[in-house]
């Protein structure tokens, strides 16, 4: 016991990590061990078949691509407003600053009725969008609109605390030795914030895999087209094809291990920075 | 007069061209400018869009939607998870926070890593596992079936997949905020002979209690929005298994578009009260997360 704990005297370790590991286990992993033995049970060949249908794999290249795009609108334009949240002061930036979370907190239904609403072709941007012909909404465009905006919370609310680290003084500092803005960028505040960017995308992109609610109203869930991953395993467990559905989830399963994994690995990168830098 | 600069050096600071007061304004306008109109475009639109829609018909079609019987069966379902839901994962969230915070053991890292898990986690999968434990055709489906208990396409199942999605929120609030307090308070009451649980409430919960206000309001905010895992479990039996973000979906594609955005609006403010708390509760300890 006593390698396995350090000594304290305070009391109730036994009893909070006891029920914690069991409401853990009922909860979660037992669960998550269902899904794995149930993809278990299926053979191999019908394992590869599932996983590798046209079907599955077309869903496989919207939702990572649709997802990879958003992140990376995300990684910019959520660069952009951490920047104006932290670097400027200008009416409302309070309340802006409250309203990133949105995202977090609106159901994931409402926001796919709304954006499928504003984006529709006779919606508030969808009617000029339209006769310029582009089509937003029951396209793969519509979907990265709607993973974008769940995933933007993420990036900003990653930078903002990166930008307030680097440190004002190296900026002026360069610049009465000459250094331009971009260069002052590119060298002093890139450096700082790119865990944190890093960190912010991951998760943005994570999030965008799995998401489910904002995306299926503005998809139009054309098989072939824009039908994700998520969207197919709600629709093979409908045809009661449990073994599918576990399958694909089976692998969903093991991409979230995978971004859990570089996201911590991402945010210890980002602590070494931290550490290095104040040395 | 020797004191401060002369007239001649400020303005002669003043022109030199090291900081370019028109170039850092235009930047500052491309900023905030370019924030503003991805918020708009993005935020701003559809959540204005949810509350002129609710209303397109006129305020009366607005306040009768709320009078049907499905969409105050889904009200009722919705709040009945929510207060099932909220408590289980605020004592989860507590208990594991302690030992977490409060006490230092191998592998607790990996124990944080897998409280973590369900927010990888896609919410389609959340119910998912849940099907395969206790559908018809799942490893306790036969036994439930005898026994004539329903898990699945009923209240059980919505609880667990909604316990499942919302299991971090309380934990992940706590953890940090009282990792950050450190023990010495707790060390110094236990010393002079206070039990555990007196220790907890009166020195540690008063410590942290707007973070566990926080925690618990944003556990609440998805309990009662949340839809992929909600779909999975609850075979959309119209007023009956139908929470208020599936109700939404059956509205929608009925094209019940009042309707539909009447209820999301009731979500909608939902979500605001939520983040209104939040800055309150930001305001009023000065803390910033992460």
């Amino acid at each position: 016991m006593s390698s396995f704990r350090q000594p304290s005297i305070l009391p109730g370790f036994g009893l909070t990590l006891g029920f914690t590991t069991f409401f853990l286990g009922a909860v979660v992993l037992i669960p998550l061990a269902a899904l794995v033995m149930k993809t278990a049970t299926m053979g191999w060949d019908d394992f590869i078949k599932v996983l590798f249908a046209p079907r599955a794999l077309a869903s496989y290249r919207l939702t990572f691509g649709a997802s990879l795009l958003a992140a990376l609108v995300n990684s910019v334009f959520g660069f952009i407003i951490a920047w104006t949240l932290v670097r400027y002061e200008f009416p409302g930036r309070k309340f802006i600053d409250a309203l990133i979370d949105m995202p977090f907190a609106l159901p994931t239904a409402v926001s796919g009725i709304a954006l499928t609403a504003v984006f529709a072709p006779n919606g508030w941007f969808g009617q000029f969008l339209a006769p310029l012909g582009i089509k937003v909404a029951y396209t793969w465009i519509g979907v990265t609109v709607a993973l974008t905006l769940i995933g933007l919370p993420f990036v900003v609310r990653s930078v903002q605390p990166a930008l307030l680290e680097v440190q004002r003084d190296l900026e002026d500092a360069a610049e009465t030795l000459g250094a331009g803005r971009f260069y002052i960028f590119r060298r002093i505040i890139l450096p700082t914030v790119l865990p944190a960017l890093a960190t912010g995308f991951t998760m943005a992109f994570a999030r965008a895999v799995g998401e489910y609610g904002s995306v299926i109203f503005i998809a139009g869930n054309l098989p072939m087209k824009t039908e994700i991953t998520p969207l197919l395993i709600v629709i093979k467990l409908e045809q009661y094809d449990y073994a599918g559905a576990a399958a694909l989830g089976f692998i969903m399963l093991v991409m979230s291990f995978v971004m859990l994994l570089s996201i911590n690995l991402l945010q210890a990168w980002g602590r070494r920075r931290l550490v290095a830098a104040a040395r | 007069m020797a004191a401060g600069p002369s007239k001649a050096i400020l303005a002669e600071l003043a022109s030199r061209p090291g900081r370019d007061t028109r170039a850092s304004s235009l930047m500052k306008a491309f900023f905030i400018g370019t924030s503003l109109l991805f918020l708009a475009a993005l935020l701003f639109a559809p959540l204005a869009i949810v509350f002129t829609t609710a209303v397109s018909k006129g305020l009366m079609p607005y306040f009768t939607s709320f009078k049907d019987s499905d969409t105050i069966a889904a009200i009722r379902l919705t709040l009945t998870v929510a207060a099932l839901v909220v408590p289980l994962n605020t004592i989860f969230g507590i208990s594991a926070a302690w030992c977490i915070a409060k006490f230092e053991f191998k592998g607790k890292s990996f124990l944080i890593t897998l409280i973590d898990l369900p927010i990888a986690v896609s919410p389609v999968i959340s119910g998912l596992v849940y099907v395969l434990l206790f559908g018809i055709q799942g490893w306790f489906g036969i036994w439930l079936q005898d026994h004539d208990i329903s898990i699945i396409y009923a209240l059980p199942g919505i609880v667990l997949a909604t316990m499942f999605v919302t299991f971090p929120y309380v934990a992940r609030e706590l953890i940090p905020l009282m990792q950050q307090l450190g023990n010495d308070e707790e060390e110094a009451a236990i010393t002079l002979g206070a039990g555990g649980l007196m220790t907890f409430f009166h020195v540690t919960l008063p410590k942290i209690r707007w973070g566990l206000v926080y925690g618990v309001i944003l556990c609440n905010a998805r309990a009662m929005g949340e839809f992929g895992a909600v779909t999975v479990v609850s075979g959309n039996i119209r007023g009956v298994t139908t929470t208020m973000p599936l109700h939404v979906e059956i509205l929608y594609n009925e094209y019940n578009f009042v309707g539909a955005f009447a209820v999301a609006s009731l979500l909608t403010l939902l979500a605001v009260i939520t983040l209104i708390i939040k800055s309150l509760v930001e305001w009023r300890t000065g803390y910033q997360r992460h």
